[in-house]
């Protein structure tokens, strides 16, 4: 199958220069991107096979002695392309920090429990029909320099391939009914109301698991269309 | 579905889950050699400084580079020479402490342009950090390398910007090693494409 790659669905993405999220202001390019045809070397891109990914590392709550402390949760969904197509074999790379909104990263300094049985990493293969699984527990809200009392809603980051360089994707996935949302300049540096709402993953009752966790969905599109259109 | 999943800042604590190195307890896939022992040609290093709009060094950014075997193949279905050897021609490195990133690699050989054409041997890499809401593109290419006079993606850049795609050669100890400064911003802001 060929990909094509609409520059119009970038529209999503927001602008690089976003100054209520500080960072932004001087990492953002300041000169016109230059237009160029998308070529054999945009077009190809990293493919991994299953030896990238060992058992076990999609569960987060089993790298360690003992389990880590916090809420067990499920974090599943599919990944897709433009047209709704599974985006197969594909390595999906999380992080995110623990349940005390602490991450293991030497930076982060807050005054909050590290735990020693989660480091907060994992990484998984999406299977034929794109779907992706892993257990981990829910992250906790932190506090941030970006502004007096700066609070980072929930999130996991997600990073993903696709079928090219192209539809490279770094991504955050946040929990449904937030409400730091309204205060994050992060998850707003998307203007689009309906685009910041894709991050958002939904609660999942169907695929809580009795007893034992609960459940949320997060499906992810990545650029890339059929060459050919499809049937309708 | 309608619409793409937006992209949002890879922010500042993405090390121990995308570049582990040893410092935690995290295992390194996806590393800055990307050397095999079966690849031919001829080997080079590739290194450089990634710099924010003040001048400063960005210690905590994450470079991705993607390219072709010596022989101009890439490893991936769309393109149908692909290489015979292991050379998956993906690497990533982190900027340390003093903005600096590394990698290892084999030359990329010259591979097919549009409409027919040749581009000259270039290497893509894609930039992230805290402070970026998405990755930006640009291009390694080489200055020793004559086809860069007629590349077709250099000849849509301004003649006063191509110098910042060009990365200069050196003779180390250690074998040819290519110098390339990203700059986000600045007078010398690096040429980043419209994808």
């Amino acid at each position: 199958m060929t990909f094509v790659y609409p520059r119009k669905s970038l529209e999503a993405f927001g602008p690089a220069l976003a100054p209520a999220y500080k960072s932004t202001v001087k990492r953002s390019p300041t000169k016109p991107l230059i237009l160029m045809p998308h070529t054999m070397s945009e077009l190809t891109g990293p493919v991994y096979g299953h030896d990238t990914v060992q058992a076990g590392d999609e569960d987060l709550t089993k790298q360690h002695k003992g389990e880590p402390l916090g809420e067990r949760i499920v974090v599943h969904g599919r990944v897709l392309d433009e047209d709704g197509r599974p985006v197969p074999n594909m390595l999906v790379e999380i992080w995110q920090a623990n349940a005390c909104g602490r991450y293991i990263h030497v930076v982060d300094q807050h005054p909050a429990p590290l735990d020693p049985n989660f480091t907060g990493s994992g990484r998984a293969m999406t299977d034929a029909e794109g779907k992706y699984k892993f257990i981990t527990v829910k992250p906790g809200a932190y506090p941030w320099g970006n502004h007096p009392n700066a609070w980072r809603p929930a999130h996991i980051h997600f990073s993903m391939f696709g079928h090219s360089l192209i539809s490279r994707l770094v991504t955050q996935m946040y929990f449904p009914g937030d409400p730091l949302f309204q205060y994050d300049p992060i998850f707003n540096a998307v203007p689009d109301e309906k685009a910041r709402m894709r991050m958002v993953s939904s609660f999942d009752l169907d695929n809580t698991v009795p007893d034992w966790a609960l459940a949320y969905k997060f499906d992810i599109v990545l650029r890339g269309r059929n060459a050919t259109p499809m049937e309708s | 579905m309608s619409g793409i999943t937006p992209s949002q800042t890879v922010g500042p604590y993405f090390a121990y889950g995308l570049n582990p190195l040893d410092d935690y307890d995290w295992k390194q896939t996806l590393t800055n050699n990307l050397v095999t022992s079966d690849a031919s040609g001829e080997r080079i290093r590739i290194e450089g400084r990634f710099f924010d709009g003040d001048g400063k060094l960005i210690s905590d950014g994450l470079l991705e580079i993607w390219q072709a075997d010596a022989q101009g193949r890439y490893a991936h279905p769309r393109d149908e020479r692909r290489p015979n050897a292991k050379f998956s021609g993906f690497g990533r490195a982190g900027t340390d402490k003093d903005g600096v990133y590394r990698f290892t690699t084999i030359k990329p050989g010259a591979v097919p342009g549009p409409d027919g054409t040749m581009q000259a041997p270039h290497i893509v890499v894609v930039a992230f950090a805290r402070g970026m809401t998405r990755q930006v593109y640009t291009r390694i290419y080489f200055a020793d390398e004559g086809a860069n006079a007629t590349d077709p993606i250099l000849a849509l850049v301004p003649d006063d910007r191509r110098a910042t795609l060009i990365a200069k050669r050196e003779e180390g100890k250690d074998g040819p090693l290519y110098r390339f400064d990203i700059h986000l911003q600045g007078e010398q802001e690096t040429v980043f494409f419209d994808l």
